[in-house]
């Protein structure tokens, strides 16, 4: 629902919009940046979480120039003698103590220094990882820095040995039996051969100084870029436990590729326009919000910017948003990546073209000129005649001394996304009520917007509601906004909002209330109008009410659709839902219960018929075993076969299958040995009788 | 014409009767319990009759223990009959341990179907 607040919403939108484009275009270091610093990196007591984080914290300050030492000092250095001292500590500790120490300068003694470097060399000798010798050599490049004296034992071995790591497309492993190869290791092999090569007291081989810029180069080969021309380095290989991101990828390439090139006699070949890349990559991430990342940012861009290859130069907008009413002027700033004056340059404004229509280029090869006061290169538009809208800009930079060119790369055409805004004028509105056969005959009411009357119509359903204006750009041209809308508001709060069309030269709108009876569910009565222009190039884009139009609508039929209901409590969703009533399959018709006691009854007529048979036929148990033991047999048999039927009588009753068969079973092999006893006596009694007759 | 057919029947009905008697009492008594069981039966099957056939496995366990009873009493019947030369070396008892097996395992099942 559009706020009813003028155009106040519409501008908080626009604002947005434009907040979006500048947050994409790219700035140098700022006070942005060192406030964050301040922000991100607080120690607590003086101390940080982990010397790692302090190393992090002082060289992020150091770069920037902000943040004071002198409580840091005092609480770490204790922590730091701890940690070089401690014969517990992993090499990455000692790495970490060395490095804040070499920031801080903390009271250490020439011995503790002295038993660091035995331990890192102990260690040179002892490895074969990666990260142990990066540790080993860094360590010991600290330590010679406080002026002890250090030895690289076997430099041009240990040389082989982090050679013997990389891999055909530049990368390097972490350590031998790790098959995957990682981009961040090559940023590490590369500072940790640098190191080498600073410590050896022989020169090294100029051929494997040759092989490793090879490497270098093919490494350069296989960067990453975005479609905005930003270049980053990525891993191909994402380790499940531990993911390095673009940035902090790019940073360790960089560190790496940076330390070899100040070590190396001639420039190593990468063109300057990649380091453009990598730098506007770095500055485009803006004001990051963790720590490793401002630090990877801040630590590589000085890297950058103090290389010996090429000092990428940066052209940035300081405002993207360039107001006609106000007469700003294009402003373009050149500067390196940490915002210092570059050298003596002009910039070219090499093509601009409208976002909407893209191949008809506005302007063509305008120079800009150079205010040294505010240091920027401005371009008056005004006079250029451009309308209002969305611009693409492409620039290019010239220096000025041919010499230059080996110092600093311009990296080619810098693309920008302007806005150009101004103040739209609505012209020849009007509004009117006509019958549907007398069109033109419509008694139309002239509207000011921007005035404060308002308009009161009165309609019934075979009528015509017409709206139309014009909207012109401040040079003259037709504008066709983004938004054009006209609501109607009943005064129970239903809504209908209806988009206007545009023909040629004028916005209209025509409500045909026969047809729309139907929609505005037939209620009669009060409707507010309203209606909403704007454009994100448009400064003055409004919401307007024009006042009231009273509508008479036929009598809903029976059948007509109710207008939604519009007092829905958000939270009501959450109460108590409708009961469900369930339907269950009618049970079956069950006899009454007499029916079915008395045919049970029934069925045990014939029973008492069969006995009362028996008896008639003069039934006898004269055949029945006399002698004792045959008497048990055949007693046995009977009772075994009773046994059997109540058991299968509580088998129906409650036991299950399983346990039935186990007991019968049981009772079975009883009656069967019964049986038998019982049956051949039997049969032997009545051979006997046969016999004897 | 009638008169002879019923006077025949009459006849028919009288020398069965006689011949009947002559039955060995053993005999008889089998005869009795096939009559009882098929009696149950149908006094089954004229309550499924009057109230339905909802537990259709209950009315089928019980017909078919008064039919399976029957059928096993009938084949006791052949075996013990000595006019059978058929079966004349099968004992009586053993026929008579036979039927009882039968018997138990066809309750077995009917008790298992009645549910």
């Amino acid at each position: 629902m559009v706020p009813n607040h003028g155009s106040i919403g519409l501008r908080a939108l626009i604002c947005a919009l434009l907040s979006i484009c500048a947050a994409a275009s790219i700035r140098p270091i700022s006070d942005a940046h060192r406030s964050a610093a301040l922000d991100l990196f607080v120690p607590s007591g003086g101390l940080f979480q982990s010397l790692e984080e302090t190393y992090e914290a002082l060289r992020t300050f150091q770069i920037l120039g902000v943040g004071n030492f002198s409580d840091i000092g005092p609480a770490t250095c204790p922590v730091i003698i701890d940690n070089l001292t401690s014969p517990a500590s992993s090499p990455k500790d000692l790495f970490d103590a060395i490095r804040v120490n070499s920031i801080l300068e903390c009271q250490i003694g020439s011995q503790t220094f002295k038993d660091v470097a035995e331990k890192f060399q102990d260690l040179i000798k002892s490895t074969d990882k990666l990260m142990n010798f990066y540790y080993s050599i860094l360590g010991l490049l600290h330590v010679k820095a406080q002026g002890v004296s250090v030895v690289l034992p076997d430099a041009e071995g240990v040389f082989y040995s982090i050679k013997a790591l990389s891999q055909n497309d530049g990368r390097w492993q972490y350590d031998s039996n790790n098959a995957e190869s990682s981009t961040c290791a090559a940023g590490i092999a590369l500072e940790a051969l640098a190191g080498v090569v600073s410590l050896a007291d022989i020169e090294l081989v100029q051929s494997k100084i040759g092989t490793i810029k090879h490497d270098i180069v093919k490494l350069f080969d296989s960067i990453n870029s975005y479609d905005d021309g930003t270049l980053y380095f990525e891993e191909k290989h994402i380790d499940g436990s531990e993911y390095k991101g673009p940035l902090a990828t790019t940073a360790s390439v960089v560190r790496g590729a940076s330390a070899f090139a100040a070590i190396v006699s001639e420039k190593l070949n990468i063109p300057g326009d990649k380091l453009v890349g990598i730098a506007k990559f770095l500055l485009s991430v803006g004001v990051p919000s963790s720590t490793k990342d401002l630090f990877n940012q801040i630590d590589s861009l000085s890297h950058i910017e103090n290389n010996r290859i090429s000092i990428p130069l940066i052209l940035s907008l300081p405002s993207t948003v360039l107001s006609l009413t106000s007469k700003d002027q294009l402003e373009v700033e050149v500067t390196t990546v940490f915002g210092s004056a570059a050298p003596p340059l002009t910039v070219n404004l090499v093509r601009a073209s409208s976002s909407d229509v893209k191949n008809n280029p506005i302007l063509e090869n305008q120079e800009l000129q150079f205010d040294t006061e505010k240091n920027v290169h401005y371009l008056d538009i005004l006079p250029l005649k451009i309308d209002i809208g969305k611009y693409t800009l492409e620039f290019e930079i010239s220096l000025h001394d041919p010499e230059n060119l080996n110092t600093y790369a311009t990296g080619g055409h810098a693309h920008s996304l302007i806005f150009l805004t101004g103040l739209v004028k609505v012209d020849k509105s009007q509004i009117g009520i006509y019958d549907t056969d007398s069109e033109s005959s419509a008694s139309m009411l002239k509207l000011d917007f921007f005035k404060d009357d308002k308009i009161s119509l009165v309609a019934n359903h075979l009528q015509k509601l017409h709206l139309s204006f014009q909207l012109f750009t401040p040079l003259g041209n037709t504008i066709k906004p983004h938004q054009a809308f006209l609501k109607l508001r009943h005064e129970s709060k239903v809504e209908h909002i209806f988009a206007l069309e545009s023909s040629s030269r004028q916005y209209k709108i025509i409500l045909d209330f026969l047809a729309l009876v139907e929609k505005f569910y037939y209620l009669s009565g009060r409707y507010d109008i309203e209606l909403a222009v704007g454009d994100a190039a448009m400064e003055n884009s409004f919401l307007h009410v024009l006042g009231y139009i009273d509508l008479d609508l036929p009598e809903p039929p029976e059948r007509a659709s109710r207008p939604p209901s519009l007092s829905v409590d958000p939270y009501a969703r959450f109460g108590p839902k409708q009961e469900i009533s369930h339907i269950f399959r009618a049970p079956e018709t069950r006899p009454p219960k007499e029916l079915s006691l008395a045919f049970l009854a029934f069925t045990l007529v014939p029973l008492g018929g069969f006995v009362i048979g028996l008896l008639t036929l003069g039934v006898n148990l004269k055949s029945f075993p006399s002698s004792s033991v045959h008497a048990l047999f055949s007693l046995l048999f009977h009772a075994g076969i009773a046994a059997i039927l109540l058991l299968y009588v509580l088998f129906w009753l409650k036991l299950d299958l399983f346990t039935t068969l186990k007991v019968l079973g049981l009772i079975g092999v009883f009656l069967i040995f019964v049986g038998h006893r019982t049956l051949s006596c039997l049969a032997s009694t009545s051979a006997g009788k046969v016999k004897t007759n | 014409m009638a008169k002879s057919s019923s006077s025949d029947a009459q006849a028919l009905i009288r020398s069965l009767r006689s011949a009947y008697a002559a039955t060995p009492t053993k005999l008889k008594i089998i005869d009795l319990y096939v009559v009882y069981a098929i009696t149950t039966a149908v006094i089954q099957i004229v309550y499924m009759g009057i109230v339905g056939s909802f537990p259709f496995n209950s009315f089928l366990s019980g017909i078919l223990s008064c039919v399976g009873t029957a059928v096993l009493a009938v084949c006791l019947r052949i075996q013990v009959n000595k006019e059978n030369k058929e079966f004349k070396d099968l004992s009586p008892e053993r026929a008579f341990a036979d039927f009882v097996l039968c018997n138990l395992v066809l309750h077995l099942v009917i008790m298992n179907f009645l549910g």
